[in-house]
């Protein structure tokens, strides 16, 4: 048994619906860029970026197909890139 | 003879080396988390100075591209030689799209006299100076990165050519991709706070 061997396969089907996804994103975080909604603009926009990154790296990135290594490592960097990021601003916001 | 190739290990390599370049990133949009929350309105007139149709037009352009990689894949793994091939070559030329649209964007910026330690950014306010000096420390990291990118790619693309990197070896081609894919991460995050600020 090769482990090495079940790679798994996108479709070109499924690759171009989450391009199509990715594009209207963006189409969306650029209409929204031109309404004032105060406070909620920057959330909102940084709320989309995060899901546009989700789905790029799923699929396009493949780590919905990686194995337990990959995928704890990754969620590692991402909690101390949590961490680096939100205890600094806490720290800049509330000082 | 029978040399046991570990594409796990290839690809685990590959991805330490993106979380390092993730917090190199991360780093850098610390300090403009922070100097944006010092700075909210000379952030927001500085964002409006910057062309979003081109801004625009680069993220378009880098998804295809991201889109055209993660199909070379595909297309290698089908044993579709030819269609990898001109994947490879549409996504390599997607990354000269967006370096000569860079170009223009910073040229015209640099004629308005906006660039580190320009004379208007130095007399000015130091919001906008600091907005400015993040704009061209990120983007134009993020632009060397797309060149690396496309060195990749196009190695890849010889190697493809070469039958080197064929349906059962091609890590090579899968890791060029994870790092243009990266590439493609970090635009994204790039494209709103810097064009579409409010």
């Amino acid at each position: 048994m090769d482990s090495q061997e079940n790679h798994h396969i996108l479709s070109y089907t499924k690759l171009g619906f989450i391009l199509g996804l990715l594009l209207v994103l963006t189409g969306i975080t650029v209409a929204v860029s031109y309404v004032d909604i105060g406070f909620f603009n920057v959330p909102l926009a940084l709320g989309i970026a995060c899901t546009k990154v989700t789905f790029v790296l799923l699929y396009f990135m493949h780590l919905k197909y990686e194995g337990p290594i990959v995928n704890l490592s990754f969620i590692g960097t991402i909690s101390f890139l949590i961490i680096m990021i939100g205890f600094t601003f806490w720290d800049v916001a509330f000082r | 003879m029978n040399k046991r190739i570990d594409k796990t290990g290839i690809k685990i390599g590959m991805w330490l080396f993106l979380y390092s370049e993730i917090i190199l990133f991360g780093g850098l949009f610390v300090l403009y988390a922070a100097y944006f929350y010092k700075y909210p309105e000379f952030f927001s007139e500085g964002g409006k100075e910057l062309n979003r149709v081109i801004g625009t037009v680069n993220t378009i352009v880098l998804l295809v591209s991201s889109f055209t990689v993660a199909a070379s894949i595909t297309a290698i793994q089908r044993k579709a030689k030819k269609q990898a091939v001109l994947f490879l070559i549409f996504s390599i030329l997607c990354g000269v799209v967006f370096l000569v649209n860079k170009y223009f964007e910073w040229g015209a910026k640099f004629h308005h006299d906006i660039y580190p330690n320009s004379e208007t950014l130095n007399s000015g306010e130091v919001g906008l100076n600091i907005f400015f000096g993040l704009y061209y420390i990120i983007t134009g990291l993020h632009g060397l990165h797309v060149i690396i990118g496309m060195i990749l790619l196009s190695i890849s693309l010889v190697f493809v050519l070469a039958g080197k990197v064929n349906e059962s070896r091609f890590s090579m081609l899968e890791n060029s991709g994870l790092y243009w894919h990266l590439v493609d991460l970090i635009w994204i995050f790039v494209f709103p706070l810097f064009y579409l600020v409010l």
